[in-house]
């Protein structure tokens, strides 16, 4: 696949690894957070740490934009499934994420009709072909696809559909970013920053993070070799003392974003006050909802939502992951009363989620499996 | 958010122009292009898909580069391999 | 009038006659065993899998299965037992019967399968060649060769009669090119709304000629895992066939018999086989896994070494799912003493259906009960099992 493979080089990886580990100075400890869920995930699948020298830790962020949906907001969206005329349709990250009261997947099992979309135009699709139902999509994740869903709501509205609304829950990457830096109990060298987002936002709005912060942030995409340049790159700036923003992912981001895509989200959507963020708690104009002139395409104005607010279980820690402040196994229920089969919180449902990344090194340690595999 | 995959335009939607066929290793979908209007785009370009829509144009140049300052890395490292498998101190 | 006379008489009789089911869509009155049913039977099934054996439309077929070397058949009465008999339950739900049947001799293996896949027609074949080549394959897994099939059907109501003819045609066909009869089977019908259009179970019975042990426990350090063909075709093109996802791609299920490239890989190495599996929901992974933990040995695959196909590997990168975890409905894995694996593979490769099998991995020791990856990069991760459906993402 052109455009991967290259990426995915292992000669390739193992030259950078040692000039990483070349680049490390003696003694010394790095902690690089990566924001985005995407790059947990690439680092989980590709065993990218045994590239990495033990000076170099890396801590997943709160990029998860499925992890930070409060669980009152699933019951909403659950609520609005059980319709009788509604279909709903989700993305396949959303439908084991469990509300106060269960998963989409437990209310379909219950006969509600939930369908899996692979885009919201497929959605669009759904609505025309059924207009005697009213059909809702469960809008999530940061800026990267608030624009698809704003478009996909342009189109609705210039066809005339009447049966068709968008459940929103995009949130924002700034804000998540900002609560991170502000939070006392982290100590972060820099930022490995999300790839995709910043193909719509740009790398201009992290220069806020190198300039009154002094950290370092790389715009990373998701390739191997991205992700292992991205941290060659961070310790080339400590080295030389600087902090800055750099663009290693300048094939697919565009320094100031994507014009377009910004003023879709202009268009149809609007800042919210404030927005709870599970783990994070309430931050101010961190999330999107749906302008007034679209009100009609607002399933938060067409249907009448509980809107309750469902605290987390005592036990759950997924707000101290989300920060990087526990690494999964720290957590009380993580393996225990927390896992794959019977979560508890998001980060063990969402495969990008940093405990269900974690889960499979539970057994045996990561040393012992890199022993095991070279034997 | 995340998952972005690299697909090449293969052909446009009659009556859509907002619309085009991409390609991805041989797979096929219609995607939305409307964000890349500000590109000109044409058949064989190369663009980010995410969730049916192409999010960016995938620039050749900013690619090789990538590849090339990986290879210019490497080439100590590689020369250090050689010199090992060539040396034999039995 | 001898017996077989008899038969072919009915046949004839039966199909002079020509029974003709007039109705386009199953109705309840199909399932209730009067005249409807009948009708449908002949008309529909009786038709399609023609053969002697089913014809007399007994409860039960009688069969005769010759085993090796004695020269003596045992017989085979589905349905009712008096004699006790030990079953060691083995591979997906294939079990050999070890007891000692009257007459001694060979072994029988014995296993079945439900096949309630939608949609029931999609690229590649119908869950009418899956429902063949599914239990075919559960059979071959045991080192047997498959001879009966048994099709029990739960019908919906309103369910499209011209459908069920497709299904029963591509069953029969699949049937012929795996060398078994169909010789017994039941139909039912429930109400509109239940069975998704139609169910299928079928049961299978076949010989275990060669002394061979299979058992997903029989892996010991030092084996080699080989694949015998690119994963994951089944599970794309059922994805893709399902349409939520407006995706076209050149892909078609990879359904089918496996018992003959069973038997050349057996010839090839009669001993050094250790075990067989189909992979099928759950993938090459699921498999590796109950390996592992079966042999309590560690599995360590080479992730460059698996062969997936351009197109399957694109369906897998636009939606996020993981090939090693999507179904095959026409590849096994086989675990393999190291030594004789260039040979088994050089076996495999000269068969049509093995043309692409290849080492993906070795057996070790430790750690014993786990699947590693070794990742195209060079990192190590582990391939888990798998929790509940592979859902594809965005994230």
């Amino acid at each position: 696949m052109r455009f991967v493979d290259e990426y995915r080089d292992a000669g390739r990886a193992q030259a950078l690894a040692a000039d990483i580990a070349a680049r490390c100075e003696p003694g010394r400890q790095y902690t690089f957070m990566e924001v985005c869920g995407g790059h947990t995930h690439t680092i989980y699948k590709h065993g990218l740490e045994d590239h990495l020298p033990e000076a170099v830790t890396l801590v997943h962020g709160p990029g998860c934009p499925v992890c930070v949906i409060p669980m009152g907001r699933v019951d909403d969206a659950i609520h609005i499934a059980r319709q009788p005329d509604v279909i709903m349709t989700s993305f396949g990250d959303m439908m084991r994420v469990p509300g106060g009261t269960g998963s989409f997947l437990d209310a379909k099992a219950a006969g509600a009709d939930i369908r899996m979309v692979y885009s919201p135009l497929d959605a669009l699709k759904i609505a025309r072909a059924n207009p005697d139902r009213r059909v809702v999509f469960m809008a999530i994740g940061f800026e990267t696809t608030a624009p698809s869903t704003a478009v996909t709501v342009l189109r609705a509205a210039a066809e005339g559909l009447e049966n068709f609304s968008v459940f929103c829950n995009h949130v924002m990457i700034i804000p998540a970013i900002k609560a991170i830096l502000d939070s006392p109990d982290l100590r972060l060298d820099g930022f490995i920053g999300p790839g995709h987002v910043s193909a719509v936002i740009g790398c201009e709005p992290y220069e806020f993070i190198a300039r009154d912060y002094g950290k370092p942030l790389v715009v990373a995409g998701f390739e191997p070799l991205d992700i292992l340049q991205s941290v060659h790159m961070l310790l080339g700036q400590l080295a030389d003392g600087r902090s800055e923003v750099e663009n290693q992912y300048a094939r697919v981001v565009p320094w100031h974003g994507n014009r377009v895509a910004l003023a879709a989200i202009g268009e149809v959507m609007r800042l919210r006050p404030h927005f709870e963020w599970r783990g994070l708690g309430f931050i101010s104009h961190s999330a999107l909802g749906m302008a007034e002139e679209y009100a009609a395409f607002d399933a938060e104005r067409v249907f009448d939502l509980p809107g309750l607010r469902v605290a987390d279980p005592k036990s759950c820690q997924c707000g101290e992951v989300l920060k990087g402040v526990l690494k999964p196994w720290e957590c009380k229920v993580f393996g225990t009363a927390c896992t794959p089969e019977t979560p508890i919180g998001t980060c063990m449902v969402s495969s990008e989620g940093a405990c269900a990344a974690y889960y499979n090194f539970g057994r045996f340690s990561r040393e012992r499996v890199r022993e095991a595999s070279r034997a | 958010m995340c998952l972005g995959i690299p697909g090449e335009l293969v052909g446009v939607v009659d009556d859509h122009p907002d619309l085009a066929m991409v390609d991805v290793s041989g797979v096929r979908r219609r995607i939305n292009v409307g964000l890349l209007a500000d590109e000109d785009l044409s058949v064989g370009d190369w663009v980010l898909v995410h969730v049916g829509f192409a999010l960016s144009k995938i620039s050749d140049s900013e690619a090789q580069a990538v590849l090339d300052y990986l290879e210019g890395l490497g080439q100590p490292y590689a020369d250090e391999l050689d010199a090992l498998r060539e040396s034999d101190i039995t | 009038m001898n017996r077989e006379q008899q038969v072919l008489d009915r046949i004839e009789r039966a199909r002079r006659r020509k029974p003709v089911v007039r109705e386009e869509r199953i109705t309840l009155a199909h399932g209730a065993g009067g005249k409807a049913t009948h009708t449908l039977i002949e008309a529909v099934f009786l038709e399609a899998f023609r053969n002697p054996l089913l014809a007399p439309l007994e409860d039960g077929a009688t069969l005769h299965l010759a085993s090796r070397g004695d020269g003596e058949a045992h017989r085979l009465v589905s349905g009712e037992d008096g004699e006790a008999h030990r079953l060691a339950a083995v591979g997906d739900g294939g079990a050999r019967w070890l007891g000692q049947p009257a007459h001694g001799g060979g072994r029988v293996a014995f296993t079945t399968d439900s096949f309630v896949v939608s949609p029931l027609f999609f690229p590649g074949g119908d869950i009418g060649d899956l429902a063949v080549n599914g239990t075919v394959n559960d059979l071959a897994m045991c080192g047997a060769r498959p001879r009966y099939l048994s099709a029990a059907f739960i019908l919906e109501e309103g369910f499209p009669v011209a459908d069920l003819r497709r299904i029963a045609a591509s069953m029969a066909a699949a049937a012929m090119a795996a060398g078994v009869a169909i010789v017994t089977g039941d139909t039912k019908v429930v109400q509109r709304g239940k069975a998704d259009g139609c169910y299928i179970t079928t049961t299978g019975v076949g010989v275990v000629e060669r002394p061979v042990t299979l058992s997903a426990s029989g892996a010991r350090p030092g084996d080699a895992v080989i694949v015998s063909g690119p994963i994951g075709e089944h599970g794309a093109a059922i994805m893709l066939a399902r349409g939520d996802f407006d995706i076209e791609a050149p892909i078609a299920s990879d359904t089918a018999p496996l018992h003959d490239l069973v038997s050349a890989l057996l010839d090839a190495a009669p001993q050094q086989v250790r075990t067989l599996r189909d992979a099928t929901r759950g993938g090459v992974a699921t498999i590796l896994n109950e390996v592992a933990v079966a042999s309590e040995v560690a599995v360590v695959v080479e992730e460059a070494a698996v062969p997936v196909g351009p197109e399957v590997t694109g369906v897998c990168e636009l939606l996020g799912l993981d090939p090693l975890y999507v179904a095959c409905e026409g590849r096994f894995v086989a675990v393999v003493d190291g030594a004789c694996a260039d040979r088994a593979v050089a076996a495999m490769r000269a068969h049509p259906l093995g043309a692409d099998a290849t080492v993906i991995g070795t057996v070790r020791d430790d750690p014993p009960g786990l699947v590693l990856l070794r990742t195209a990069i060079g990192g190590t991760r582990i391939v888990d099992v798998l929790v509940g459906d592979p859902l594809p993402r965005i994230c």
